[in-house]
């Protein structure tokens, strides 16, 4: 387990005060003038060298994608720093944690960012309906302000605007083009890449758009040196992370803890145990909903890192985990999130808009059993058609929940159509008629 | 994508204005974004303006706010069709309750809560009460997965719900007293129940022994890092060989001369 003195959220539970006092007192704003002082450059390379991989879920490293952003701005076009904290997949919700509890670390974050890509104004788009989380961030960095921090003529040097704005309540666009669509006060529909944001972004300016955790992390990575953060965890998967634990543990929470963590350490120590026992996991889902499940069977040596998930054929997304136990009803929990899917898709593009549709109408059609078997390979190949041949990764999304299920829990499928019509077979010859259906059983 | 449509004709309200206070607050909106940009504060303004006009969005609103942003009335509503916090139809009076339906939610138990609003304000989302105070929905992820199942009423999130303490949530907006939010069962926000297992000692303590850390680097180039046996599990492709590799190049010829090894004895 990662020891205290390790962690950088040390106030993720909201025992301390979140307030800049508080940031201060566990070590925020602390030698910030210094790191500004060494330059983009040491920054970037210090970033690079750290091995943080975005924590969003594509897990790009964020020191490259900071070194992507023009050295100046000799066109004339500023250049922008969006933080993404739309934070809206089923299973995910550490973000949430961080903007209540320790916002500082993400404003100095954004102060350091924006130093590293030259951007003088940052956005923080959050989600519509952390209401309370956008209030904190927001007396968060009128404190900040205050205090001098950051604003045109701040004590570090480094002239930053930074503001928050807030999306209300579409999913799309957590996605970076979408995020910037919405930014612009347009519908949230993904925009084709290339050109990708660094080049033309918010406003058609260079733009990077960071996910919160990966920002807040950065300030606690410079201070101590890219040689701690890289220590944690093993290679091409190093620092702490927020993992979230949910579903049918005993004790759901949000905690930090080092990348690589074994699966069934963390469920044990943080998450208390599955509810009735480690025999009694069925699936989980690693990272957000659009990770494929993982089977029990995989879970026993299943290490919690890009690498570790992607052996099983899933991915980490956010490292939000959703555990299920036998009592779950697991196509219906997949049918569930494919109706989140087609709910948000954002109907730009048509193999999404309605293949998202159709595989929910199929699915739900499943959990009841009413299908033929030969739908199961039917309702693969059109998840295999909606994804790739969308704009963004939300068809994607979408498809490999689906495909997960079928690899995984095939049987579980044709048991349930196999009974279904041998009940409607018996329907059919007058056995089974209601109140003789206990007899024909 | 849903299909969402403005309220009938019978129910729209003729005019809408904002208060001074928030057309203060919107025109300092405008302010965060470039000159010419000011499309930029859409979704906020209409969030005030829904905030006004108790929870619900009117054509009027739609108008007043393009027209304030200069933008065609056209985009405001394509904005305010596609994001789905904004309500299009009246809620209720006392309580808008959205209810999380995701995954998450349903594996612990969110079907009770739809019941326990399905009984006591309305069969189907998005229909007042008889008495018009309350509503409900089913929304897509409020993002709290491990306070699940949660709820969310006007501004604030109601955690680790049962049907007993939905039912409590109802009677306390009913009664005009709504309970503290957040957990409903005492949790310590996303700690786990019954209290931190880590930092337990509030995070100001443990940074003290940060700075006394030794500055030079945790890891010395001494002493690298072992793999863990899992390392190996990497997908990676096996390394190749560099391309100036001077055997493969050029191989040796089978008649050239090789150096000898050990040196031979010249024959007489």
């Amino acid at each position: 387990m990662l020891d205290d003195n390790d962690r950088i959220f040390r106030n993720l539970y909201g025992l301390d005060d979140w307030g800049l006092a508080g940031a201060r007192r566990r070590g925020g704003w602390d030698g910030t003038k210094a790191i500004i002082d060494k330059g983009r450059d040491w920054i970037v390379n210090e970033m690079k060298a750290s091995g943080l991989r975005g924590r969003g879920g594509a897990g790009f490293p964020t020191g490259m994608k900071w070194s992507f952003m023009p050295k100046d701005n000799a066109d004339g076009r500023p250049s922008y720093l969006v933080v993404n904290a739309d934070e809206s997949e089923p299973g995910t919700c550490k973000d949430r944690e961080i903007m209540r509890h320790d916002p500082h670390t993400l404003v100095e974050g954004c102060l350091i960012a924006g130093c590293a890509m030259g951007a003088h104004v940052g956005y923080i788009y959050v989600r519509g309906e952390f209401i309370r989380e956008r209030e904190h961030l927001q007396a968060a960095i009128d404190q900040a302000y205050e205090a001098n921090l950051i604003g045109k003529n701040n004590i570090h040097g480094f002239p930053f605007d930074l503001y928050v704005a807030h999306g209300a309540g579409a999913y799309i666009c957590g996605e970076e083009t979408a995020l910037l669509e919405s930014l612009e006060g347009k519908k949230g529909q993904p925009r084709l890449k290339p050109p990708f944001p660094a080049n033309v972004g918010l406003y058609g300016c260079p733009t990077t758009v960071n996910n919160v955790e990966s920002i807040a992390v950065a300030p606690d990575i410079l201070r101590r040196g890219a040689a701690w953060f890289a220590s944690i965890g093993r290679p091409n998967n190093v620092g702490t992370k927020l993992y979230g634990i949910s579903g049918h543990v005993n004790t759901p929470c949000v905690v930090e803890d080092a990348m690589s963590i074994p699966f069934r350490e963390l469920i044990e120590k943080h998450g208390g145990g599955i509810r009735g026992g480690w025999d009694n996991l069925l699936a989980i889902i690693p990272g957000g909903a659009s990770c494929p499940l993982i089977p029990a069977a995989d879970c026993e040596e299943l290490i919690m890192d890009f690498d570790g998930t992607r052996a099983v054929k899933s991915s980490f997304g956010t490292a939000g985990v959703i555990v299920m136990d036998k009592s779950t009803d697991v196509v219906a929990a997949i049918a569930r999130i494919s109706y989140f899917f087609k709910h948000e898709s954002c109907g730009q593009c048509t193999p999404c808009r309605e293949g998202t549709g159709w595989m929910w109408r199929v699915l739900s059609r499943m959990v009841e059993g009413r299908a033929h078997k030969r739908e199961i390979d039917m309702l693969l190949e059109v998840t295999k058609q909606v994804e790739g041949h969308t704009i963004c990764a939300l068809g994607d999304a979408a498809a490999w929940p689906v495909q997960g299920l079928i690899r995984a829990f095939r049987p579980e499928i044709e048991r349930r159509i196999e009974e279904f019509s041998r009940k409607a077979t018996l329907d059919d010859q007058g056995i089974l008629d209601p109140a003789h259906l206990v007899a024909a059983e | 994508m849903s299909v969402r449509r403005l309220a009938p004709k019978e129910v729209q309200p003729a005019s809408f204005e904002f208060t001074p206070e928030n057309l203060a607050w919107a025109k300092e909106q405008i302010t965060h974004y470039p000159p010419g940009r000011q499309a930029s504060a859409v979704i906020a303004i209409l969030w005030r303006a829904q905030e006004q006009q108790a929870g619900w969005v009117s054509e009027a609103a739609i108008r007043v706010v393009a027209d304030m942003l200069e933008m065609p009335y056209i985009r405001v509503l394509e904005v305010a069709t596609f994001y789905t916090q904004f309500q299009l139809q009246p809620v209720g009076k006392k309580a808008h309750i959205q209810v999380c339906g995701t995954t998450p939610c349903m594996l612990r138990g969110a079907g009770d809560l739809i019941d326990v609003c399905q009984h006591r304000i309305h069969h189907d989302p998005f229909h007042l009460s008889a008495d018009g105070d309350f509503s409900w929905e089913e929304v897509e992820c409020l993002g709290a997965c491990v306070n699940a199942p949660m709820a969310m009423i006007w501004s604030d999130t109601y955690e680790d719900l049962t049907k007993e303490s939905m039912n409590k949530l109802i009677d306390g907006f009913a009664a005009g007293t709504p309970p503290k939010p957040g957990s409903q069962i005492g949790r310590q926000f996303a700690a786990p129940e019954g209290g931190a297992r880590v930092m337990t000692s509030g995070g100001a303590a443990t940074y003290t022994k940060v700075l006394d850390m030794p500055k030079e680097p945790a890891l010395a180039d001494a002493e690298p890092k072992k793999q863990t046996e899992s390392a190996n599990v990497q997908e990676r492709p096996a390394p190749k060989p560099p391309a100036a590799d001077a055997t493969k190049a050029n191989p040796p010829k089978a008649g050239a001369p090789k150096e000898p090894k050990t040196p031979k004895e010249p024959k007489k």
